[in-house]
């Protein structure tokens, strides 16, 4: 009943794609730059705004960029399983695999200057900003090679040059700092934007209504990107939210239904929402996305929803099929250029494991670094205190 | 870390405009003057270490102090400039300081309820929305949660908002981005986003305002990792440390008092930044230290008229720096009168009294002649009688009480 209810409608979006096949294979292609033009699964649907059209333009380059940058996703969580379970990650763990193709798809649409922010399933986002995989394997296993010097873990990941804001463990509380970087973007006028990711569990929190409400008071380039896998951790969306059309909640905010399995859908989205969010403030963009792991390691993730519902989307939507599809329909790559690419992300994640292995576990003294930016000179440490430890100009 | 003073060429002893005058009423204090007045541009470290930027060869070792504090007019220290500096009331020293700060870096932001257009519930920000304009003084809806979320959001990027509680008490709907966000940040990312706001507004007992308008929130987020907390008290450390706060790389959090705002005092013409992590030594004495911060001040001062009356020689430190405390300050009175008093308006539990009497024990113990005595707030929620509301806070007379208790 429950579970069922579901399934059906996390299934449905394919068959449309189907229908539309024969009409993509436009011609076979030889050069690399060559634009192809493709068709996302189904139309885009609208919220007080018009949708943009179904037809994304891209190139044979970027379908295998796309299938490389999602298959390294997809290792590197796997990876993360595997390490997890041989306890060498702890603590929290929050896999993305399933929804690789809203962090390439968004990538493809912006630019490093706009700014991205996420709650604690950031280890794709991450990489799709510019991170490598031996930041992402220390910083999980608590290192100091991480990109936060092993202080972080799983959900604190960060890079700065990569216009990455994190990485935040508390439920919505990154809405409001995403707003805020559209404002300080407003503020030096430099023509950004900011997406400010969060879930359907977080969509029921107060402060994103705060926030979207000043965002459009104030005219900020702010596009909230709810990334809808439709459970927020054991709670089916149904049961946790009246309204499930998250993409409307905004009112006055226009909004738009992505289907989040599709890199090309999400890719479209973006750019459309970046215009849109430049000219006119706020977006809240749905993406239709599904989350093959539980919500964390410790959750196995079959015990609110069926493992059928699992593998049937993992057969219908899974977002590298898809790309493989395209890629070997357009005659771009063959099966066993793909198989390569597979096996060479796989290497390539074993090699960044043990690299990231060999990296030392932070020092001692790394607990009191970066806790102010500028210190106070003697600090008293040790558990009692007594231990004093002055720093001599 | 270094203050920068400057002051005027005037080697001339004290003026009488510096004598410590006390008046019956908190509100009408004047001459609370500090005295670095110096001749030249000098870096003070809070490690009382000094060292002459520019030559002062006009001045003599000795006069030069090594710390910001007030002390009495007949040290001999460096004098009071020629020119007499410019009266204003506590309010209007917070606007101008936060108006030089806003002119000199573009990147500094004020955001909170009613701070634009309307100028502040509390008149702070007056006329900075006409002057700088809507994207650099913010009026925001009703949602500290979210705003405040906002300016940490904004100053991971590089700006340094300015957020204001309309009263203290309100940030406690915004105490998760505190928090987690604004403390943590630094710290979480490996050094990557620094967090430069500045949190203020009016928070500790007022004038029969009711519960939930009266709370002292220095208590709930002295503990947070990563943030600093100072309480400003007399206009002009008022001033000083919202300039210090603006310019600091840390998050500070600025408390304000209610009752506070309409104290009206003498601050010089010449720009000047205090130091965050600093004790302000109120009045040297010889037989207790009487620590204190924000409003109490005012009440200890009372006392003080009394006790010295009575024969007593209190030492009077307004602690200023609610985290980290000046310890070196505190220390040296310690050791200098061997007898501690805390005078504070938040609840005993858990409150600043309570870390700072710890700090006190652990760390000079072997100086104290008797156990420390921490006068504070009842551990009620303030009710709006006032007579019971007058009961709730520490008096004047409880406070001499305590000394002469202590001085047995």
């Amino acid at each position: 009943m429950a579970l069922s209810r579901s399934g059906s409608n996390l299934l449905k979006p394919i068959s449309p794609f189907f229908s539309c096949a024969p009409s993509i294979l436009s011609r076979s292609i030889s050069s690399s730059n060559d634009s192809i033009t493709v068709e996302t699964s189904i139309p885009f649907t609208a919220h007080n705004c018009e949708p943009p059209s179904r037809s994304v333009t891209t190139s044979a380059a970027e379908l295998r960029s796309f299938f490389r940058d999602m298959a390294l996703m997809r290792r590197m969580e796997i990876a993360a399983d595997s390490l997890y379970k041989a306890k060498l990650i702890r603590g929290f763990c929050h896999l993305y695999d399933g929804q690789e193709a809203v962090a390439v798809g968004m990538e493809a649409a912006i630019t490093r200057k706009d700014c991205i922010i996420t709650a604690y399933r950031d280890h794709c986002t991450f990489l799709s900003r510019g991170g490598n995989l031996v930041e992402v394997f220390a910083e999980l296993m608590g290192r100091r090679a991480g990109m936060s010097n092993g202080k972080g873990g799983s959900m604190h990941f960060y890079r700065k040059e990569g216009g990455f804001y994190g990485g935040h463990g508390i439920v919505g509380a990154q809405v409001p700092l995403g707003c805020g970087l559209a404002f300080a973007q407003k503020y030096s006028k430099d023509e950004n934007v900011t997406f400010a990711m969060y879930g359907d569990g977080a969509a029921n929190q107060g402060q994103l209504f705060e926030a979207l409400n000043i965002a459009a008071l104030w005219d900020l380039p702010a596009i909230l990107v709810c990334e809808n896998n439709h459970y927020g951790m054991g709670t089916a969306e149904w049961r946790a939210a009246k309204s499930p059309a998250y993409y409307k909640r905004g009112d006055y905010v226009p909004g738009l239904k992505v289907d989040g399995m599709d890199a090309f859908a999400v890719k479209q989205a973006c750019k459309f929402a970046k215009e849109h969010a430049l000219k006119n403030g706020p977006i809240i963009l749905e993406m239709d996305t599904y989350r093959y792991h539980g919500h964390s390691m410790s959750d196995p993730g079959s015990t609110y929803r069926t493992r059928d519902e699992i593998s049937g989307v993992r057969q219908e939507r899974d977002p590298i099929e898809r790309i493989r599809k395209l890629l070997l329909s357009h005659e771009i790559s063959t099966e066993t250029e793909l198989k390569d690419i597979e096996k060479e992300v796989r290497k390539e994640v074993d090699n960044a494991i043990s690299k990231a292995k060999e990296s030392d576990m932070p020092d001692p003294s790394e607990l009191f670094t970066n806790v102010y930016v500028k210190g106070f000179g003697v600090e008293a440490y040790g558990a009692d205190r007594k231990e004093l430890r002055a720093t001599l100009p | 870390m270094a203050t920068l003073f400057q002051g005027l060429p005037s080697s001339t002893a004290f003026s009488s405009s510096n004598k410590f005058n006390h008046a019956p009423a908190p509100t009408s204090f004047s001459g609370t003057w500090n005295n670095e007045r110096k001749s030249s541009i000098v870096t003070v470290r809070s490690d009382a270490r000094w060292s002459p930027v520019l030559n002062s060869a006009t001045h003599k070792p000795q006069r030069l102090i090594t710390n910001a504090v007030a002390t009495k007019a007949d040290s001999s220290l460096a004098s009071t400039s020629s020119k007499p500096g410019h009266e204003l009331l506590l309010f209007e020293a917070l606007r101008e300081g936060l108006e030089e700060e806003m002119e000199r870096d573009p990147c500094v932001c004020v955001m909170g309820e009613d701070v634009g257009h309307y100028g502040g519930s509390y008149k702070v920000t007056k006329g900075l929305a006409t002057k700088f304009g809507d994207l650099r003084v913010l009026d925001t809806p009703i949602a500290e949660n979210s705003f405040t979320g906002m300016g940490i959001g904004a100053a991971m990027t590089g700006l340094r908002p300015i957020i204001e509680g309309m009263n203290m008490g309100f940030l406690l709907l915004a105490f998760n981005q505190i928090s987690n966000n604004c403390g943590m940040l630094h710290y979480t990312s490996g050094g990557q986003f620094k967090i430069p706001v500045v949190i203020r507004g009016p928070g500790g007992v007022g004038r029969q305002l009711g519960a939930e308008h009266s709370q002292r929130l220095e208590s709930y987020f002295q503990s947070i990792p990563g943030i600093q907390m100072v309480a400003c008290s007399t206009p002009y450390n008022a001033k000083g440390l919202m300039k210090a706060a603006i310019r600091s790389e840390n998050p500070v959090i600025l408390f304000e008092h209610v009752l506070l705002y309409n104290l009206k005092d003498r601050i010089p013409d010449e720009e000047y930044v205090l130091s965050l992590e600093e004790a302000e030594m109120v009045r040297p004495g010889e037989h207790v230290t009487i620590l204190t911060y924000s409003r109490m001040r005012y009440h200890v001062m009372q006392a003080a008229k009394t006790l010295v009356n009575k024969g007593y020689d209190p030492e009077v430190i307004d602690i200023r720096s609610l985290k980290p405390f000046d310890l070196h300050t505190i220390g040296k009175s310690v050791k200098k009168t061997h007898r501690v008093l805390i005078v504070e308006e938040c609840m005993r539990t858990g409150g600043i009294g309570a870390s700072l009497t710890a700090a006190i024990t652990e760390n000079f113990n072997d100086d104290l002649d008797a156990p420390i005595v921490c006068l504070s707030s009842q551990d009620v929620p303030t009710p709006y009688a006032g007579t019971l509301e007058e009961w709730t806070v520490v008096q004047p007379a409880q406070i001499v009480t305590a000394v002469e208790q202590l001085c047995q």
